[in-house]
């Protein structure tokens, strides 16, 4: 299947409505993915490190040292320092924390969505279903970067005024990523849906007298749920990267939100003298992208049985 | 085929618009005054201020707005770059060429590297190779492309001094040596961009090949007596490389995004560069117009992919 890129022709032909796994099943299945439950020790480690780190490594993110900069790693600055002599560790945790929560923030709000767009596509037997697919295909053709880059560009200011400096950028960037990646998740969830809709059960459900609201969240919703967490758990890392994108770009957090992206941003410039200065930040990314890549893929054995050889 | 060319434009057109109506809502919502400048400014009148904005149509209803601007991006009146002092269309064509340059040197690289790879991993499936390009292609698509160009410049410019990491447009040689050092400045963009792609391209290569693998005509071959290197590539991949076209085709916009990002680290000339400098200049008329390009630039190459779709699939009919 196709990897990160879940607008693919494959997935949307996603193998339909397995049976609900049971939890010890799943797990089971999930263990024989030996990358996977490796990535996911992985990605625990990263995530209590930016949750406690800033506790087991209380120096201040903005403590300039003239006497210590651009230095490389050393006991008393782990991960070195930057051109203003503030210690890195300190920075990207802190800043690993806001990159993490866009991550999932934005996962949550395109999931959301994409699965409310699915459902109705997917319930609907007239007009709806053709104009949201239609809706869904547009927004699959936009060039998200440049549009991204544009909404940003354009409302940042607003939004500074409304939230506050660090709050606008996040609530901004968040609705905006995952306004821009539900298109995957709702295709996802439609064409599960018009497969299921047919089945006898939901005839069964539907002779007895429940609702279109009973038969999608008790019936329908949870025997299509499997792919939705594979491709919720893809968008996190697809998240990740594009506010790195974007700050890396310049246009994202402000300079004294130090996220990974931004600090690789304020790094690029520096890396003939202080090539540490984008290593750290951009392994953290990369061992936080490819762990959520694994478990995914992990998940996507686990949730769906036929697929396990 | 002529009926379905018209077909497939009389698609694109619809979705054109849906673009346009979707940058023209996002730019009409944004917060931002054209005539800001103009009104902090204490030398305009007031009076000066609301004929011009009366001139311009700006208090006229959004609709009417916004056929107003399609029209003249159709006519090709793009506005005036607010940075650089010249048309928008100027600065734009003098761009386009070398982000197309990049992008399809790097496709042409990541299908390369793809489609070969994919094959090989797919014929032997869960073999050593096959874990290994497994492996190899999720590692590629979690390195951010922005990650990679500077890990790139890192050890071929500063470590080993190999290439250069500023791109120019203008090299001052001439005969090999120019086409030389062209060459020699691309290759660190378009391998960036074209191994980031080709990490997704050899996933959807192998899980098509597999597809194709196991149906009965293949069988018939093999029975024949038609070796494995002819079964493979002349009646497998054949095949399975038609829905591979689609599935490149909806790489497009990601393709456009990391072009963004590998012509910012490397100051490739290009128009995704154009973008990034013209929102941090405030530039609005080239940030619109390029977003546009950008998006017309992926339902052409949309189409170009139906299209070829269509020439390569017989099975797909023309009407």
């Amino acid at each position: 299947m196709a990897g990160s890129t879940l607008a693919s022709p494959s997935a949307e032909a996603a193998p339909v409505a397995a049976p609900a796994a049971s939890g010890r099943d799943t797990w089971r299945r999930f263990r024989r993915h030996r990358l996977a439950v490796v990535s996911v020790l992985v990605l625990a480690v990263l995530v209590m490190g930016v949750l406690v780190g800033g506790l087991l490594w209380p120096v201040a993110i903005d403590d300039i040292d003239f006497s210590a900069m651009l230095q490389g790693p050393s006991w008393q600055h782990p991960f070195g320092t930057d051109d203003l002599g503030q210690d890195l560790l300190a920075r990207m945790i802190s800043g690993g924390r806001i990159s993490l929560a866009v991550g999932f923030a934005a996962m949550a709000v395109a999931t959301v969505v994409g699965v409310a767009v699915g459902a109705v596509a997917g319930m609907s037997r007239r007009f709806l279903d053709p104009a949201l697919m239609w809706l869904t295909d547009l927004f699959l053709s936009l060039p998200q970067l440049p549009l991204l880059l544009l909404v940003i560009y354009l409302f940042r200011d607003r939004l500074k005024q409304v939230f506050g400096l660090e709050g606008g950028v996040f609530v901004m960037i968040v609705v905006v990523i995952g306004g821009l990646r539900w298109m995957p998740v709702a295709r996802l969830v439609r064409a599960q849906f018009l497969s299921l809709r047919e089945k006898e059960f939901i005839e069964a459900a539907r002779s007895q007298g429940a609702g279109a609201w009973h038969l999608v969240t008790r019936h329908i919703l949870p025997n299509a749920i499997g792919p939705v967490i594979v491709a919720a758990t893809i968008e996190v890392s697809a998240a990740i990267i594009a506010e790195s994108t974007l700050s890396f770009l310049g246009l994202g957090f402000p300079p004294d939100i130090p996220t990974w992206g931004r600090l690789l941003f304020d790094a690029k410039d520096h890396l003939d003298v202080a090539p540490h200065w984008a290593l750290f930040p951009g392994a953290a990314i990369f061992l936080t992208v490819l762990s959520i890549n694994f478990i995914g893929d992990g998940l996507r054995d686990a949730l769906d049985p036929r697929r396990v050889l | 085929m002529g009926a379905y060319l018209l077909r497939r434009l009389l698609i694109a057109i619809p979705s054109l618009v849906g673009i346009s109506l979707i940058l023209f809502t996002v730019l009409a919502l944004a917060p931002g005054d054209p005539f800001g400048e103009l009104a902090s400014n204490p030398n305009v009148p007031p009076e000066v201020r609301a004929a011009l904005r009366l001139k311009f149509g700006l208090d006229d209803p959004l609709l009417v707005r916004y056929l107003r601007w399609l029209v003249a991006m159709l006519h090709g009146d793009w506005g005036f770059s607010f940075a650089s002092r010249i048309d928008v269309d100027d600065l734009i064509l003098q761009r386009l060429p070398t982000t197309l340059f990049v992008v399809g040197s790097s496709q042409v690289l990541a299908l390369l590297i793809a489609v070969p790879v994919g094959i090989l991993a797919a014929i032997r499936p869960y073999s050593v190779f096959d874990q290994v390009a497994n492996t190899l292609a999720f590692v590629g698509f979690s390195l951010p492309t922005f990650f990679t160009g500077l890990l790139f410049i890192l050890l071929f410019s500063i470590k080993l001094d190999w290439l250069p990491f500023v791109y120019q447009a203008d090299v001052a040689a001439t005969g090999w040596h120019w086409y030389w050092e062209h060459v020699r400045q691309a290759i660190m963009p378009v391998a960036v961009l074209g191994f980031f792609q080709a990490a997704s391209y050899t996933r959807y290569v192998r899980a098509s090949v597999l597809d194709v693998a196991r149906l009965d005509y293949v069988t018939t071959a093999r029975a024949k007596g038609l070796s494995d290197g002819a079964v493979t590539l002349r009646h497998i991949a054949r095949n399975a490389l038609i829905p591979v076209v689609t599935l490149v085709a909806l790489q497009i916009p990601a393709v456009f995004g990391g072009a963004i990002v590998t012509e910012q680290i490397f100051r490739v000339p290009g128009i995704g560069s154009l973008l990034i400098n013209a929102m941090l200049a405030n530039d609005t008329p080239v940030v619109m117009a390029v977003t546009f390009v950008f998006a017309c630039l992926v339902v052409l190459f949309n189409l170009v992919a139906d299209l070829l779709y269509g020439w390569l699939d017989p099975r797909i009919s023309f009407r």
